[in-house]
């Protein structure tokens, strides 16, 4: 393997780009300092000690514990998608149903295929780009189920009137949501090593290992991400639009 | 047949502690034809919303075809009692979009022969259908609309308002479907302020304020 030449001093260097940023920031009046400094400041806290985590866990190599560092991923995750959800009920639990399910799905095929081993060193670093990009996904689904909700409103109601049930009255309305959550899996699978080079095959060049198996990496992992973005906003959606509707079979005004 | 259609009990709705309608009280026949009536904001279109079931009230009932409106799936009341509002969207792409719709909802195939039947009933040609919604004049949507809840002719048409705006020509074509659609036998309950419509209603309801205030 190469030496890798990210050393604290480096990281150190790499604080000044930040500080760029500030500059910027403050010159322009973009008011994103304190933004830019909790994010720093976060970044660093929770890589640390994510770092220190994750050798300690591949270090002793217990399935008990490699199951609890996947739920807390998965837990966090649902609980950022819950906060896109914006008013949506039980926002917290259908998102955790969808990201574990999403996860679950992918990693077990994954297994199966033996793609990848029951490991730590595998399991954690792939079920957290699962249910990231799966948080996102259900993220930009929610918001587009609320602006629908919003927009369409008038149509939905006629919809309603005309005798629909709740699923013939939305169903235009959750493809639509489905779509929006999955597209930017798909554009960034559409443009992958045109215009992006994804981090973890970035990751894998630079620790050395040889290209062309850093890129079958990025495929498989280019795959399993549309998987779990569509299982994901598919389940999130299916179960979400139901809240817009009241027992009366009646829109209900969604507070934001 | 039960007697009345429509038995509205002492009905009343309050939201966010504000009485919209309170102690409505009255009866609709089979194939009646009636007309709400009152001024703007005194809760005409909110009743009517009442008996569409696309809101419910917070006080007494409203009993339809001899049981309450809430024993009632209610996909099958509004397929019964239709409901067509004072501005409609259309939906889709097309004029078949829409007039599809009904069918689709109860899973029945498409048929193109009563899509163009029900459009020369509203003075509209069959190559209507093709049409994209965004090309129709307003008295064009409207017909559309209104051919949308009648496509399978249900029990009780409500109309909000349905004229407003309309030129004298499209207007008269919508007055003649509902004589038409009155004389089969539904039940016709509108609301308007149209002068022809107020003519030929059997009945006259009047609301001001909320409440029910004379029945001619």
């Amino acid at each position: 393997m190469n030496q890798l030449i990210v050393n604290p001093s480096a990281l150190i260097f790499a604080l000044a780009l930040v500080a760029l940023a500030f500059l910027i920031s403050l010159k322009e009046k973009i008011g994103l300092q304190k933004d830019l400094v909790v994010g720093v400041i976060r970044a660093v806290i929770q890589l640390t000690i994510v770092g220190y985590v994750l050798t300690y866990i591949i270090s002793v190599n217990r399935i008990w514990l490699t199951l609890l560092m996947v739920a807390i991923i998965v837990f966090n995750a649902a609980w950022n998608a819950r906060g896109r959800a914006r008013g949506i009920p039980h926002a917290f639990v259908i998102s955790l149903l969808a990201i574990t399910v999403a996860t679950g799905v992918t990693i077990g095929l994954l297994l199966l295929a033996k793609a990848i081993a029951f490991v730590p060193s595998q399991i954690v670093p792939i079920s957290g780009m699962i249910a990231s990009n799966a948080m996102v996904a259900i993220g930009l689904a929610y918001r587009s189920l609320n602006g629908q909700f919003h927009d369409k409103r008038q149509e939905l109601l006629e919809r309603l009137a005309l005798g629909a049930n709740r699923y013939q009255t939305a169903i235009n309305v959750v493809r639509e949501a489905i779509r929006t959550g999955m597209s930017p899996t798909i554009d960034s699978a559409k443009t992958v090593g045109i215009v992006s080079l994804p981090g973890m095959m970035s990751g894998l060049i630079f620790a050395g290992v040889d290209p062309t198996k850093a890129i079958m990496y990025q495929i498989m992992v280019t795959f399993m991400l549309m998987a779990a973005t569509s299982i994901g906003s598919t389940i999130a959606c299916y179960l979400a639009y139901p809240q817009f509707f009241n027992a009366n079979m009646q829109l209900r005004t969604i507070q934001h | 047949m039960a007697e009345t259609i429509f038995d509205i009990q002492d009905v009343g709705l309050t939201v966010s502690h504000q009485t919209l309608l309170s102690h409505i009280s009255f009866t609709v026949a089979p194939g009646e034809f009636v007309t709400i009536t009152g001024p703007s904001g005194s809760g005409k279109s909110t009743l009517l919303l009442l008996l569409a079931t696309l809101l419910t009230p917070t006080e007494g009932q409203i009993i339809f075809a001899g049981k309450p409106q809430q024993d009632y799936e209610k996909t099958v009341y509004r397929r019964l009692v239709s409901y067509c509002y004072q501005q409609p969207s259309l939906f889709g792409n097309t004029v078949a979009d829409n007039l599809a719709f009904p069918f689709q909802i109860r899973q029945k195939k498409v048929n193109h022969d009563r899509m163009v039947a029900a459009l020369a009933e509203v003075n509209l040609p069959a190559d209507m259908l093709k049409k994209h919604i965004t090309e129709l004049s307003g008295g064009e949507k409207q017909r559309v609309a209104l051919i949308r809840n009648l496509i399978f002719t249900p029990k009780v048409l409500l109309l909000d308002e349905i004229t407003t705006g309309l030129d004298a020509v499209t207007k008269d074509t919508v007055h003649h479907v509902m004589a038409n659609f009155n004389k089969q036998g539904i039940t016709i309950i509108t609301v308007t302020h149209d002068e022809s419509e107020l003519a030929a209603a059997d009945r006259l309801i009047n609301i001001v304020g909320g409440r029910m205030e004379v029945t001619a």
